[in-house]
C-alpha cells in the first residue's frame, strides 16, 4: 500500500519536474456563500509542521474549504498527533465529525516524511491514513495529495487538488500563458508573447496545451508541450484558425477555420495532418467541445439568428445535422461538457450581464450560477463538482470558481494584471 | 459612360454581397503560406514597389485604411464603400499587391465568438472588394477579434473604434 503511493507521488513530482522557473502571480481566496449542510471537520497542526518553511495543514484546509462541503472547526488547545492522543469527547463537543492528526518526520535536509490519519470521531476509527515522503520543495504537493485523499474518504468523489489549470495572464503589453496548481500557486510561464493568446486547452493526457497566438498578425492555432516547451502550428491555415478543442482519445482537435469562408468547425491530427470539414452552416459555427465518449460536439452556432449552443454529431457526412440545446435568452455560448457527459456549463446572457450556467442534457434544465457582470470561459473541474471561469472586478480579469449547486463562489485573484482564459486541466494519469 | 455604369454595377453587386456571407469558393490554403504572412508585413522596406507612394499620399483615399460598423453589424456602411471600392481597384491594377484584412469587435462578450464576427466584418470587405476586380489570392481576410482595440475602455466612443476592418498591405 505504501509503496503504491510513494510510486503515485513519485509520478506526480515527475509531472511537475519541469515547473521550474520563478513563481510569481499568486492567486488568493476568498470565500462568500456557502452550502447548507458542510461536513464539520477539524485539522490539528502536525507535530513538527511549524519548522518546515511551507506549512501543510493550512493548504490542507484551504482546499477544502473552497469546495464549499466543509466547516472548519477550530483545534486550538487540542494538539493530538497520534490516534492514542485523541480525546473523542473534546471532539465531539466541538461539534467536529471528521479529525486530522498527523507528524512531520525530517528524514534529511532535503527529504521529508508526512504521516497523517483521518479520524472518524463518531465511530472513534480511523478512516484512512498516508504516509508520503518528499523533497522539502514539494510540501504543497503532498498537502494537495492529503487533501484528496480526505475529499475522497469523506465525500466518495474523486478529489481534484492535484490538478493544474492553465490560463492566459495579460502584464502591460505582454501575455503570458500560465500554468498553475488547482489552488492558483505554483504559477510557472508556458511561453510569453507582446501578441494576444486565446483559448487554452488540455490534451486529456495533461502533457500538452493547444492555444491560439496572434503573434503572426493572425490567429493560429499551436499545440506545446509541456515538459520540453516544444511547440508545433497545427492550424495555420489562410484566414483565421482558432477555438483549439481536443478529442477525448487526444488523437484529434476540432479547430475553427474560416478559409473555405464563414467560421466553421474542422476536425484535425493533433500533428496537424489529416484536416476534415465537420460542420457546414452559412452562419458561424465557433467553440467546439467534444462529449466525453468522443461521439458528438456541442458548439455555438448563430445559424438560428443568436448565437445558441448546439450538438451534432462527429462525422464528416454532408447530411450531418445540428440539435439546438439552448433556447432561454439571445446569447449562450462557450460550452463546455461536464466528466459524465450529462450536463455542460456555458454563458448566458440576461439583461447584458454575462453569468456561468449550467444544463443538464437530459431534462435541459438549466441553473444560472453567478451573478457578476462579465463572466467568460467557463471550465469544468474533472470531477464535475465545480466551474473555474474568467470575471472581472474593477476592470481587472480574475479568476473565479464556483460548486456545481452554485452555493459556493470564490475568487482567485493575482496582485497584478489581467487574467483570462481559464481551463482546468485533468486529472493526474495516476488517478 | 462605359466605365461608370461598370462602376455603379459594382456598387450595386456589392450592396448585395455585403449582406450575405462569402461564397464558398476559396480553397484552404497549404499550412506554410500562412506563417510568411506576418514577416512580409514587417517587410525591410528596400526593394518596394513604387506603388506605395500612391498608398501612403495623404491626400489620397488609398491611405485611409480602416471600416467603421454599428454595433452588431458587419454591413459596410455607405460612408465606407468608396474607400474599399478605391483599394479594390488598386489591388485590380496592381496585380502584385497584396493585403490582409483585419476584423475587429468591441470586447463584450466570448472571446472566441467575437473572432467570429471579427471574421465577418473582414469577409464581407473582402467580399465587396473581389466583386469589384481584386483577385481571390490578393486577399486574406483574418480576424483579430477583440484582442487588439484600438480604443482601451468601457462605452460607445471606445467600442465605436474597435468594430473595425483594417486594410494592411503587405510589404508595406
Amino acid at each position: 500500500m505504501l509503496i503504491h503511493w510513494l510510486k503515485q507521488i513519485h509520478y506526480l513530482l515527475i509531472l511537475t519536474w519541469w515547473l521550474s522557473t520563478p513563481l510569481y502571480a499568486q492567486l488568493n481566496i476568498e470565500i462568500f456563500g456557502g452550502g447548507a449542510s458542510r461536513i464539520p471537520i477539524a485539522i490539528v497542526p502536525f507535530a513538527e509542521e511549524n519548522k518546515l518553511q511551507q506549512g501543510i495543514t493550512s493548504i490542507i484546509g484551504a482546499d477544502l474549504q473552497r469546495t464549499g462541503l466543509f466547516r472548519m472547526v477550530d483545534p486550538s488547545g487540542l494538539s493530538p498527533h497520534v490516534p492514542a492522543d485523541v480525546e473523542y469527547a473534546d471532539w465531539v463537543n466541538r461539534g467536529a465529525n471528521a479529525l486530522v492528526i498527523g507528524r512531520v518526520i525530517a528524514l534529511s535536509s532535503d527529504q521529508i516524511e508526512i504521516q497523517f490519519r483521518l479520524m472518524d470521531v463518531a465511530k472513534r476509527t480511523q478512516l484512512t491514513g498516508l504516509s508520503i515522503t518528499v523533497p522539502a520543495t514539494q510540501l504543497r504537493t503532498a498537502a494537495h495529495r492529503i487533501a484528496d485523499v480526505i475529499y475522497e474518504a469523506l465525500t466518495g468523489d474523486v478529489g481534484v487538488f492535484s490538478t493544474r489549470i492553465a490560463y492566459v495572464l495579460k502584464r502591460g503589453n505582454k501575455y503570458a500563458l500560465q500554468v498553475a496548481d488547482a489552488d492558483g500557486y505554483n504559477a510557472q510561464s508556458i511561453i510569453e508573447y507582446t501578441e494576444p493568446i486565446i483559448s487554452p486547452a488540455w490534451s486529456p493526457d495533461g502533457t500538452q496545451l493547444a492555444y491560439v497566438s496572434f503573434e503572426n498578425k493572425k490567429p493560429v492555432v499551436y499545440v506545446q508541450t509541456l515538459a520540453t516547451r516544444e511547440r508545433r502550428a497545427v492550424a495555420s491555415f489562410k484566414g483565421s484558425n482558432s477555438a483549439p478543442t481536443w478529442s477525448p482519445d487526444g488523437r484529434k482537435l476540432a479547430v475553427v477555420l474560416t478559409g473555405q469562408g464563414g467560421s466553421q468547425i474542422f476536425l484535425i491530427n493533433a500533428d496537424g495532418s489529416g484536416l476534415q470539414r465537420l460542420s457546414r452552416s452559412s452562419g458561424i459555427d465557433t467553440e467546439p467541445n467534444f462529449s466525453p465518449d468522443g461521439r458528438s460536439i456541442i458548439f455555438t452556432s448563430d445559424r438560428g439568428g443568436s448565437p445558441q449552443i448546439y450538438r451534432m454529431a462527429v462525422t464528416s457526412s454532408e447530411n450531418n445535422t445540428a440539435e439546438r440545446l439552448t433556447f432561454e435568452g439571445s446569447y449562450n455560448v462557450s460550452p463546455d461538457f461536464s466528466q459524465d457527459g450529462k450536463s455542460f456549463t456555458f454563458i448566458h446572457r440576461n439583461n447584458n450581464q454575462f453569468n456561468v450556467a449550467v444544463q443538464e442534457v437530459g431534462s435541459r434544465q438549466v441553473q444560472i450560477l453567478t451573478n457578476s457582470k462579465f463572466d467568460e470561459s467557463p471550465s469544468f473541474a474533472p470531477n464535475g463538482k465545480m466551474i473555474l471561469y474568467a470575471t472581472e472586478i474593477d476592470g481587472r480579469g480574475i479568476l473565479s470558481a464556483v460548486s456545481r449547486d452554485g452555493q459556493t463562489r470564490q475568487h482567485l485573484t493575482t496582485q497584478t494584471g489581467d487574467i483570462r482564459e481559464p481551463a482546468w486541466g485533468p486529472l493526474p494519469k495516476w488517478k | 459612360m462605359r466605365k461608370l455604369l461598370g462602376v455603379s454595377l459594382i456598387v450595386l453587386l456589392s450592396a448585395c454581397a455585403s449582406q450575405t456571407t462569402q461564397p464558398e469558393t476559396d480553397e484552404l490554403a497549404g499550412g506554410a503560406g500562412i506563417g510568411s504572412g506576418g514577416s512580409d508585413l514587417m517587410g525591410s522596406g528596400s526593394g518596394r514597389p513604387g506603388y506605395f507612394s500612391q498608398l501612403q499620399d495623404p491626400n489620397s483615399i488609398l491611405s485611409q485604411r480602416s471600416v467603421y460598423y454599428d454595433y452588431d453589424s458587419y454591413t459596410v456602411k455607405s460612408e465606407y464603400r468608396e474607400l474599399v471600392l478605391s483599394h479594390a481597384r488598386f489591388l485590380r491594377d496592381n496585380a502584385d499587391a497584396s493585403v490582409i484584412l483585419q476584423g475587429n469587435t468591441d470586447d463584450r462578450g466570448s472571446r472566441e465568438y467575437n473572432l467570429a464576427l471579427g471574421q465577418r466584418r473582414a469577409d464581407s470587405v473582402k467580399n465587396m472588394m473581389t466583386l469589384a476586380g481584386a483577385r481571390d489570392e490578393q486577399i486574406e481576410s483574418v480576424s483579430l477579434g477583440e484582442e487588439k482595440p484600438r480604443a482601451l475602455g468601457q462605452g460607445e466612443s471606445a467600442w465605436g473604434q474597435n468594430r473595425r476592418t483594417d486594410i494592411i498591405y503587405r510589404g508595406e
